[in-house]
């Protein structure tokens, strides 16, 4: 029996289909959908309330720029309903809900680990309230706690090497997106019903599988009505159907909110939202009760929500993951396998928050890229990118016979289907010193500590190939077994003492697990074999006969400018790499994927890397994501861009392979226009080359060393690093730097 | 086939010709453009340079193909591609052959008849140094007489050409220079586009590296913006509809 009435005014005017008798959000889009090939020109601007709203909270971010935090609630601990319902500026918000009570306050949460919380609170200034810590401590256990009792030792000599880092092992994995649609077009109490409804299903012998998945569909219920009664807080009815564009914006909104409040994952993503939210908006402008001011309005206040969108983190935390972001990222665009494209008016409303709002580093605007997509969206997309450098863009034809035509982008650049599929996130392996391993017989170039055993150590004069490339294979066998062992350890505890039930309640009850492992250093590795193979590498020895240095004499193919030689290299090692993990079964039956990204984590990789056989130094950046390294890429843009694109995603890094480009204005064109059609071009171009990601700035280097000195000056300026956008005076500096040094591509 | 002397490829240019181009810089060329920021491609010795045969080029450039779309293609420039006519021929020919569409940036002076490489140009970049013959030779330390049968031979032939003209302070920048150009612009054919460079300093750095003194030592860059008007003005004045 199902409780929402068919006939009900929340669904009049909208195409039947499955989506009316059981949860499936995609077949509603797909039924109710308009798709727009037109231009920006009906886009309306911002509102006299959004912009009242806005200004409000534009000032608290620079402020909060310049204090790094405007406060944390040291009372209460997270949790879908801890906190009463805060405002920025009451009767000018359309759309309401903050994760505290007030703006940018930050929520503290216990259950990744107390040591964390503790040190993330104390660089700020501000202490637990004692009382809340001594119970926490005394009756719960953390998720932290539970890994490192089950941690082996060769997991903990290999994280304390920096051979494994950034591991989600002392803060929440992230990466899992509810499909908060289905909250505004079902209400609460129809998810509950259903949930209810696989309970019941799941009866049979009490495996350990049973057992665990029967409380977490408990979990998910209690969470639902949590959700219900937090935003019953702010006068919100999610139990029942959104009758409106607006409720059904400010629905999902509370959806995604309950997620937020309860879990500080690294990367809490929204989905892909706007299609569906196009829907309601054009059934109201319709039937005359919304016009287009009014629609920007919903899409602008919803999206200065999101860009409040704060976690506490901790100093270690902000050295892997720079500037403060949140990852909240929304896949726009892309076409549908029916060949109709999926984007609406509202996917211009929401890129067009970067004029009305200005540019800004959240959400994480990314456009699922097609060659089929309108040539107006595509070009205003460019000009978009142009004026803002706050877009992102990934290949919807690569990703669209993998995932289908309703997934969406977590983080930076991992595809799952919404609602279907969620990921235990697995950081990533540092490849660069896992080849240093390869010629130091295991041992660590910067500790001296063995951490892979059973290498022979290499004594040549000058390295041979296939001496290298073979210990090498051994050293990559061995951490890829290592490092799936470690990440069935962190998500088995995850599950156990930080379950995200708020999300996973917005997931079908039987789920598919992505695994995603991760790979740093590419280029290194590519160029480093490419230096032994082609040119002569002698070792610089210690005492210990551990290789400090290198010399190389004669010159070797790099990576970045197209040539087989070497990018043959890269692709053997990825290819490699991601068969060895596949060997080793995972928890919960997970899926194993692999990508090559960094996120800024290039930096603190370099720190802890000793100098490497292509010529880089000790403690010098990697290359971000599988960027080219820096001033290497000698033929220009698209043998760059040629090189990256032949890492192969299905099947291999189908987490995603992440490329920052950034190119001189003058340098695209001489005037708007061509500017324009020129990055247009090259997006068709690379993704036709079967490329995956490519984060685009458009601008000076000038700009950005003038930002460095002047950072007052600046107090908004975004660029795109590794999947993500960031305010560039929040990065630390050493991250400024490397940004700085990176290949711009000029005019010739 | 003949092999073409290569100084290098740069793989994405988008301001030399129309949409995404790759750049073919071949080396050598006889003029000595007191502005030129190229020194490194006259000589026709280049231990650094690369010998591609034109099929060697156009697998190079079958690989930013998907990036031209409608517009790009590839530009032949360099140095001064028409010194090596055979491999240039050939080059444009394969490169016609298999869709991509021409460009050529030149100046204009080539060792005879052009005839057989502007059969598979399908736009000229057409660098005109100076109108007048002393201005011609105060620039270059040459004759205009090839520059200007070569223009003779497009104009016949009714290639499109896009003019390029290097503006640099003291030399060519006054009011008086401009007009007598606008004036020369005006009795040439197939123009579909004037492009007036401010002169800048980027090459100075190469003439350092090759010890060579730089003839224009001291000599500012001009604003990217200070010839906007003169440029609308001559697109709107010589350009014959």
């Amino acid at each position: 029996m199902m409780s929402i009435d068919v006939n009900c005014t929340a669904w009049k005017g909208f195409h039947t289909g499955e989506w009316r008798h059981l949860v499936n959000v995609r077949n509603f889009i797909q039924k109710n959908y308009t798709p727009y090939e037109g231009d920006s020109s009906f886009l309306a601007p911002i509102s006299p309330k959004t912009k009242k709203v806005w200004e409000k909270s534009e000032a608290l971010i620079i402020e909060e720029v310049k204090k790094g935090i405007i406060d944390v609630e040291t009372n209460i601990v997270s949790g879908i309903n801890n906190f009463a319902p805060g405002y920025i500026d009451r009767e000018n918000e359309v759309i309401v809900g903050l994760q505290t009570d007030a703006p940018l306050k930050r929520i503290v949460n216990l259950y990744g680990g107390m040591k964390m919380a503790t040190s993330a609170l104390e660089q700020f200034g501000y202490t637990l309230n004692p009382e809340v810590a001594e119970n926490f401590h005394r009756y719960r256990k953390t998720h932290n706690e539970g890994v490192f009792d089950a941690y082996p030792e060769r997991t903990r000599i290999a994280r304390n090497a920096g051979l494994l880092t950034g591991l989600p092992d002392a803060y929440g994995r992230g990466r899992i997106i509810g499909d908060y649609r289905r909250v505004p077009l079902y209400g609460t109490d129809f998810l509950i019903e259903q949930k209810k409804l696989d309970l019941q299903m799941m009866d049979g012998p009490m495996t350990e599988d049973r057992i665990r998945l029967r409380e977490e569909v408990q979990m998910q219920i209690r969470a639902l009505k949590e959700m219900t009664d937090m935003a019953a807080q702010y006068g919100c009815d999610i139990s029942r159907p959104a009758e409106n564009a607006k409720e059904a914006v400010q629905n999902l909104y509370m959806a995604y909110l309950a997620g937020i409040k309860e879990n500080n994952g690294a990367a809490t993503s929204l989905g892909r939202t706007a299609t569906f939210l196009d829907i309601y908006i054009q059934r109201d402008i319709e039937n005359g009760v919304l016009d287009e001011l009014g629609a920007q309005e919903l899409i602008d206040q919803f999206v200065i929500k999101l860009r409040l969108v704060r976690h506490l983190r901790t100093p270690e935390y902000n050295e892997l993951f720079g500037g403060d972001p949140t990852w909240v990222t929304e896949a726009l665009g892309g076409m549908g396998i029916d060949g109709r494209t999926q984007v609406t008016k509202n996917t211009f409303r929401y890129l067009h928050t970067l004029t009305n709002l200005g540019t800004a580093p959240e959400p994480n605007l990314t456009v699922l890229w097609s060659n089929h997509l309108p040539e107006n969206f595509k070009n205003y997309c460019s000009k978009m990118s142009i004026q803002t450098d706050s877009i992102q863009y990934e290949n919807d034809d690569l990703m669209r016979p993998v995932y289908g035509d309703d997934y969406s982008i977590a983080c930076c650049v991992s595809a799952m289907g919404v609602g279907k599929q969620m990921q235990f996130f697995g950081a990533r392996a540092n490849l660069a010193k896992s080849l240093l391993y390869a010629i130091n017989g295991g041992i660590d170039e910067k500790k001296g500590i063995m951490v892979v055993p059973n290498i022979e150590q290499d004594q040549d004069e000058v390295l041979d190939f296939k001496k290298v490339l073979g210990n090498y294979k051994k050293v990559l066998s061995y951490v890829a077994e290592l490092y799936v062992d470690t990440i069935n350890i962190i998500h088995y505890m995850h599950d156990k003492y930080a379950y995200e039930s708020s999300q996973m309640a917005l997931h079908d009850t039987i789920v598919e697990r992505l695994a995603a492992f991760g790979i740093a250093g590419i280029s290194i590795v590519a160029d480093s074999l490419s230096a032994i193979k082609f040119a002569k590498v002698r070792p610089i020895r210690n005492e210990q006969g551990i290789a400090i240095d290198f010399e190389i004499e004669g010159d070797f193919p790099k990576y970045g400018n197209d040539d087989d030689r070497v990018d043959d290299l890269a692709v053997e090692i990825a290819s490699y790499f991601s068969a060895e993990l596949k060997k080793h079964p995972l928890y919960r039956n997970g899926i194993h994927t692999l990508s090559a990204l960094t996120i800024t984590s290039n930096v603190m990789y370099g720190k802890k890397t000793g100098a490497t056989p292509d010529g880089r130094k000790d403690g010098e950046p990697f290359a971000p994501g599988a960027n080219p390294m820096h001033g290497r890429d000698q033929n220009g843009a698209l043998a760059s861009l040629n090189s990256v694109a032949k890492i192969p995603y299905r099947n291999i890094c189908q987490d995603g392979v992440s490329n920052t480009f950034s190119i001189v204005p003058n340098a695209l064109g001489k005037t708007e226009a061509e500017r324009i059609t020129n990055l247009t071009s090259i997006l068709d171009g690379y993704f036709l080359q079967g490329a995956h990601h490519l984060n685009v700035n458009v601008l000076n280097r000038q700009l950005l060393m003038d930002a460095l000195e002047h950072p007052e000056q600046y107090p908004t300026l975004t660029i795109r690093v590794s999947g993500y956008a960031v305010n560039f005076s929040r990065l630390s500096r050493d991250q400024q730097l490397e940004v700085i040094k990176r290949t711009f591509h000029k005019a010739i | 086939m003949t092999k073409g002397l290569i100084h290098s490829i740069e793989s994405m240019g988008l301001v030399d010709g129309p949409g995404i181009r790759t750049v073919v810089f071949l080396q050598g060329c006889r003029l000595r453009c007191r502005y030129c920021h190229n020194p490194d491609t006259w000589s026709m010795q280049n231990p650094k340079a690369i010998m591609l045969s034109p099929e060697e080029l156009l697998q190079k450039l079958s690989r930013f193909r998907n990036y031209y779309g409608k517009t790009g293609g590839v530009t032949f420039s360099g140095g001064e591609p028409l010194l090596q006519p055979e491999f240039l021929q050939e080059a444009l020919a394969f490169c016609k052959k298999a869709g991509i569409h021409t460009c050529l940036d030149t100046a204009g002076c080539g060792l005879g008849d052009d005839t057989k490489i502007l059969q598979n140009t399908d736009l000229i970049l057409m660098d005109i140094k100076h109108h007048t013959k002393e201005g011609y030779e105060k620039i270059t330390g040459h004759s205009p007489d090839a520059s200007l049968r070569f223009l003779d031979t497009a104009m016949d032939m009714g290639i499109p050409m896009w003019i390029r003209h290097v503006v640099v302070p003291g030399l060519t920048d006054s009011e008086e220079h401009l007009i007598g150009l606008e004036a020369y612009l005006r009795t040439l054919r197939n123009i579909q586009r004037i492009d007036l460079l401010p002169y800048h300093t980027m090459g100075v750095h190469k003439y350092a590296a090759m010890k060579i003194p730089y003839p224009l030592d001291g000599v500012p860059a001009l604003d990217s913006h200070a010839l906007d008007t003169w440029n609308k003005r001559l697109n709107r004045n010589c350009i014959q509809p």
